[in-house]
């Protein structure tokens, strides 16, 4: 909502209270206020000229040559291009030495050998937006009313010199979204009075009763039509003033009928429309709800189908408004009409935001009966609205309007205790200070012991219950005089819970092992939704995406992470470490909520270590992001319950990836991504993890015991065994720790062979075995006794034999 | 021979001098020490000598030894520490060639702010509460006070997946779901990190996807006082001692009253820059007492409890704490931009 500065002081007085000011006490008191413009600023040197003389430019066909009088002794000779100057006109002329819009100084010029001192300017080259300019002057010069003197102030005679607050309204504001509605709320802030518009009463020899009859159907829709006939209208444009508030309020003028029905609706909020009487083809006005089906052509010249949930304006056949949003064509007021049918009406909110929103059409009125008018304007505004269509149309007012009314208007009525104030907002008013504030308000308030009873103008629909109410206290009180405390109340000790420790431990073991956190979006294509999924669903996909690119959710987070791969290595970023945890989403019935399960996963490539002057470069393999995981399961105690299977799974690689199982169960996987992949996607060779976090986090950790460091010394035994190449190193760890038993302690890999001295299809790999026992000192022969029999088993079950 | 041991000991003593290496210093004392060495032939000879003479120039001949070995011993010291002084020389490295690096990662900038929200709470005794990202419309609005068909419905266009399921446009479900659980028993104090969504073509200001973090704390007799004193240490805390607070009346369908919280610009210090569009404020978070309607919903006596709520976009935070001009960096995922946000901050 734009407001004018000077159009509001017509409702109240803003004496000693600069446009700034006012700006800031309003946003501190309830209404933010998200600029103050001049629209003038910048500009300089705009004034009134008088065409006295146009001839054509002998050079150039576009070009006018102009005399105007610029009320100086002597006129000055401006080249214009417009194709609609002409002499007699009274136009804005940047004279030289002017600054327009733009820091656009304005010289003295020769265009094709004539001298031009000046431009005579749009209203577009003032700084006026376009959408705002009359159709009249949207591609040429505006032309003012013959009253305008030749040397005066242009920019004041477009209000360009006003001060246009731009109010920041919420939803339950709707009172501010008139004129009235700012004054009141000024009036509270600064307590003074407002002023409201005078009205002329008219008499005629004709009721508009015999004109026309108006019946609803849709009472609930509409309970309450107002209907008046102006005659004898002439229709031209509206007065400059007018012209100017309205275009300053974002409102293109048309004519002075349409002109005063956006005024007062400006004015009052109450929305209004002119029908031209003649068009409407009858001499009765029907309310309904459309018929699925029916069409009507709107005043944007387009053709809409409408559903029965639809109110319409009928002229009890055929539709002549789609009802508070947008007038019908065949019903449009123009240049020939000369009797207006003016419709002042209460549309509830739901009827007409339906229609709104179908025909993706928000005009000025159905923004306002979306959020509530105030049913006590609505006769008053017609009332306005007629005597302004006297006033500048030349028409004459019929007697009477006709009505259909089944509204009841009842004020809404709010008790509170001061008690209640005061402990909500933690104050310690008085009963005056509270009964001042709504005062101030124009709020009727009875006072009876500690209760105060408000009865609440219509104007303020937001206002129904106590907190309302303790609202407005606090707001005019001024929330920079509240106190400041904290709650006193008792509350247990907070914190995480564990499972959102275990996950900070999680990141942070990640980011100390040098792996950079992503953040990625949980929408993506449909195809991209399940690859690289966990477990299998259906996809759950947006009922209406904003675009193909964001239009699922996502099973699984490594696509996403591929993509972090790809748009930087497109931007040379080569090597890089990320990791991401966040929720993925698996189809459920199709009226429940997906099952969320948090996933982590990563995605490596690169170097993942080097130090080139000293001829170290370790690329990121498969045994780094294993090692990764095998580290974080360390440090989430739970390294015994994990083991690796090599697995397929699409777009992994088929030789490199294990699916991890976790105490036997499949929780994600570890490998390098399909080389096919690799290059549909223009990456480096990429290894990536994904877990499910939820399973991980799950298992229950013992808590830390201290085991006591041995005191006797430990013997290391070391074999080499020769087996197939097929034969896992994880299945030989397996069966010799099997066979260790309690004296074995720790087995580790430390050589690996598949090289040529090999006999084909072989493999030579090496373990070191320690053994100890931490109550003595072990023998040779016990140690050689439990070695034998690992060796023994590891023969038996995997067919190793010992290397020479 | 007393002339012939003083000769053989400036004869060694002079040699001993001269030595340069330790094998050489070896030499020298195994020729004039050893069994072999002039002094013992020297002391051979003292059979000639009278009675008298002989303990003389044994006492003699003793000293000369010992002179010599003391000398040798000396000199041995001073050859071993030049030798080693030779090696540590030739074993010099250049000191200001770069270390081997270790490797470092680091925390998403908007998991930094949200975990620096959520401490800053957690240390006044909130607990931190999280629900699901795709909701129940009930929760997401109806519980909220925000019917079907409400208009501050629109504020916030939302991803519709059925007639009654969406992606959540707000984390204040999660503070309708805790009170539930609550079951009308105070109190209750959490804070709800977490991603929203909401139906906005992505640009420089706006994402479709964002983190939202929010407060409540219901119990008997919370004031609106609490909030603002609540929100005056958080923003001390968050943003810095020398910040002001403001709070301005807004509207949220969920609180009533609602407020906006500024915070003093630090840019100018609240003289008005382009940082704080020339108001001396800068908006942080929405709040406010929870409605009535609210805490009915959910089972709380409205009349017995009061509560407040606040909340706000770490995005936001994250842009005016480290200068970030553009939201979709925070999802680029640009690893130049994540790898600025490592660092340890007072
Ligand atoms: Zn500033």
């Amino acid at each position: 909502m734009f407001v004018s500065y000077k159009w509001l002081q017509e409702y109240v007085d803003l004496s000693g209270i600069s446009p700034v000011e006012l700006a800031e006490k309003i946003t501190k008191s309830g209404i933010e206020v998200e600029g103050v413009e001049k629209k003038s600023e910048g500009i300089k040197g705009v004034v009134i000229g008088h065409v006295l003389e146009k001839v054509k430019h002998p050079e150039a066909d576009k070009l006018n040559i102009c005399q105007v009088d610029l009320g100086q002794e002597t006129p000055v000779q401006i080249i214009c291009g417009a194709p609609n100057v002409d002499k007699g006109q009274k136009v804005a002329v940047a004279t030289v030495g002017a600054v327009l819009p733009g820091n656009f100084k304005i010289k003295k010029a020769k265009l094709r050998g004539e001298e031009s001192n000046g431009m005579i300017c749009s209203l577009q080259e003032l700084g006026i937006e376009p959408k705002v300019v009359a159709k009249d002057y949207s591609s040429g010069i505006f032309v003012f009313p013959s009253e305008a003197e030749a040397g005066q102030d242009a920019l004041s005679l477009l209000g360009l010199d006003d001060a246009i607050l731009e109010l920041g309204l919420t939803p339950n504001r709707a009172d501010a979204m008139s004129m009235l509605g700012v004054a009141y709320e000024v009036g509270a802030i600064l307590g003074r009075e407002v002023k409201w518009p005078e009205i002329s009463e008219h008499s005629s020899s004709e009721e508009a009763s015999g004109y026309i009859s108006v019946k609803v159907d849709a009472k609930e829709d509409n309970p309450l039509y107002v209907a008046k006939v102006i005659k004898d209208v002439k229709i031209g444009p509206s007065p400059l003033w007018m012209q100017t508030l309205l275009m300053n309020s974002g409102i293109r003028p048309h004519n002075n009928i349409v002109d005063i029905t956006n005024y007062v609706l400006l004015e009052y909020g109450q929305p209004l429309h002119a029908f031209d009487y003649n068009k409407i083809g009858s001499k009765e006005i029907l309310v309904r709800r459309a018929s699925e089906g029916e069409k009507i052509v709107t005043l944007d010249e387009a053709e809409r189908t409408l559903k029965a949930d639809h109110l319409v304006i009928t002229n009890g056949t055929d539709p002549i408004a789609l009802a508070g949003v947008m007038g019908g064509a065949n019903s449009e007021v123009d240049t020939d009409t000369t009797t207006v049918l003016l419709e002042s009406a209460y549309f509830t909110g739901g009827v007409i935001r339906k229609a709104s929103k179908d025909h993706g059409l928000r005009s000025e009125a159905s923004s306002r009966y979306e959020k509530g008018v105030d049913p006590n304007r609505v006769r008053q505004a017609a009332e306005r609205a007629a005597d302004l269509m006297a006033q500048y149309a030349g028409g004459t007012v019929l007697n009477g309007s006709v009505t259909a009314d089944a509204l009841q208007i009842e004020p809404a009525v709010v008790s509170i205790t001061l008690e209640k104030i005061n402990r909500v907002l933690g104050t310690h008013l008085q009963m005056d200070q509270v009964q001042s504030i709504f005062k101030r308000l124009q709020f009727t308030v009875d006072v009876s012991g500690d209760e105060i009873t408000v009865t609440v103008p219509t104007r303020r629909g937001d206002i129904t219950i106590e907190e309302d109410l303790i609202e407005e206290v606090a707001r005019l009180f001024g929330y920079d005089n509240l106190p400041l405390t904290l709650p006193v109340a008792e509350t247990g000790p907070g914190g995480l819970t564990s499972y959102q420790l275990k996950r900070r431990k999680v990141r942070s073991f990640l980011e100390g092992a040098g792996l950079y956190q992503a953040v990625t979006y949980s929408l993506t294509t449909n195809e991209k939704a399940n690859q690289y999924a966990l477990e299998t669903a259906d996809t759950i996909r947006l009922a209406m995406p904003m675009s193909e690119e964001r239009s699922t959710l996502r099973l699984s987070i490594t696509p996403q992470l591929l993509e972090i791969l790809k748009y930087n290595i497109a931007r040379q970023n080569d090597s890089i470490a990320i990791y991401e945890t966040g929720s993925v989403f698996l189809k459920n019935g199709e009226h429940e909520l997906p099952v969320e399960k948090e996933h982590l996963a990563g995605a490596l490539t690169g170097l993942w270590h080097s130090q080139l002057w000293q001829g170290e470069k370790k690329p990121v393999d498969f045994y780094v992001a294993k090692g990764v995981l095998e580290g974080l399961f360390s440090v989430l105690g739970i390294s015994e319950a994990v083991s690796y299977h090599p697995a397929a799974i699409p777009g992994m690689h088929p030789g490199r990836t294990a699916e991890i199982k976790l105490n036997g169960e499949a929780v994600g996987f570890v490998g390098q991504i399909h080389p096919k992949v690799q290059k549909d996607m223009d990456l480096k060779e990429t290894f990536v993890f994904e877990l499910s976090l939820q399973s991980v986090l799950k298992v229950h950790v013992e808590p830390i015991s201290y085991t006591s460091i041995p005191r006797f010394p430990s013997i290391t035994r070391d074999i080499a065994l020769v087996v197939d190449r097929e034969t896992a190193a994880g299945q030989i760890y397996s069966v010799i720790t099997e066979a260790g038993g309690k004296l074995l302690k720790e087995v580790s890999v430390f050589d690996l062979y598949e090289g040529e001295r090999m006999e084909q299809g072989k493999k030579s790999i090496a373990f070191s075995l320690k053994y100890l026992d931490p109550e003595r000192t072990l023998t040779d022969e016990e140690v050689t006794k439990a070695h034998n029999k690992v060796l023994k088993t590891v023969e038996e079950k995997t067919g190793a034999a010992l290397r020479a | 021979m007393k002339e012939r041991l003083q000769e053989l000991q400036a004869e060694a003593l002079q040699k001993v001098e001269e030595a340069s290496s330790l094998k050489g210093l070896n030499d020298i004392r195994v020729s004039y020490l050893g069994k072999k060495g002039p002094i013992t032939e020297v002391l051979r000879g003292m059979g000639k000598l009278s009675a008298e003479e002989r303990p003389v120039i044994g006492a003699l001949a003793n000293e000369v030894r010992e002179a010599i070995a003391e000398q040798i011993e000396a000199k041995q010291v001073q050859l071993e520490e030049a030798a080693i002084a030779e090696k540590l020389a030739a074993e010099t490295i250049d000191v200001t060639l770069p270390g081997s690096p270790v490797r470092t990662g680091s925390k998403h900038p908007l998991t930094k702010v949200v975990e620096e929200i959520e401490d800053l709470f957690i240390s006044m005794g909130y607990a931190v509460a999280e629900g699901p990202e795709v909701e129940k419309d009930y929760y997401n609005f109806e519980a909220l006070n925000l019917p079907k068909g409400h208009p501050a419905r629109d504020m916030q266009d939302s991803f519709y997946i059925t007639e009654d399921i969406l992606l959540r446009t707000h984390t204040s479900p999660v503070q309708a779901r805790t009170m539930e659980k609550h079951q009308g028993k105070g109190p209750v104090k959490i804070i709800c990190p977490g991603k929203v969504y909401r139906r906005d073509n992505d640009d420089a200001t706006h994402s479709h996807q964002f983190m939202q973090i929010e407060g409540l704390v219901v119990d008997e007799n919370i004031r609106m006082s609490d909030l603002k004193g609540t929100l005056d240490v958080f923003a001390k805390k968050m943003f810095g001692e020398d910040r002001e607070i403001r709070l301005r009346p807004s509207f949220f369908p969920f609180t009533e009253p609602s407020v906006e919280m500024d915070i003093s610009c630090k840019v100018c210090g609240g003289k008005g820059c382009s940082v704080c569009k020339g108001t001396g404020w800068i908006e942080i978070l929405g709040a406010g007492m929870v409605h009535p309607n609210v805490l009915e919903m959910a089972g709380f006596d409205s009349k017995k409890y009061s509560g407040f709520a606040f909340g706000m976009g770490p995005e936001r935070i994250a842009m005016l704490k480290y200068g970030v001009d553009d939201i979709r960096h925070f999802y680029t995922n640009d690893i130049r931009f994540l790898k600025q946000f490592s660092k340890h901050e007072e």
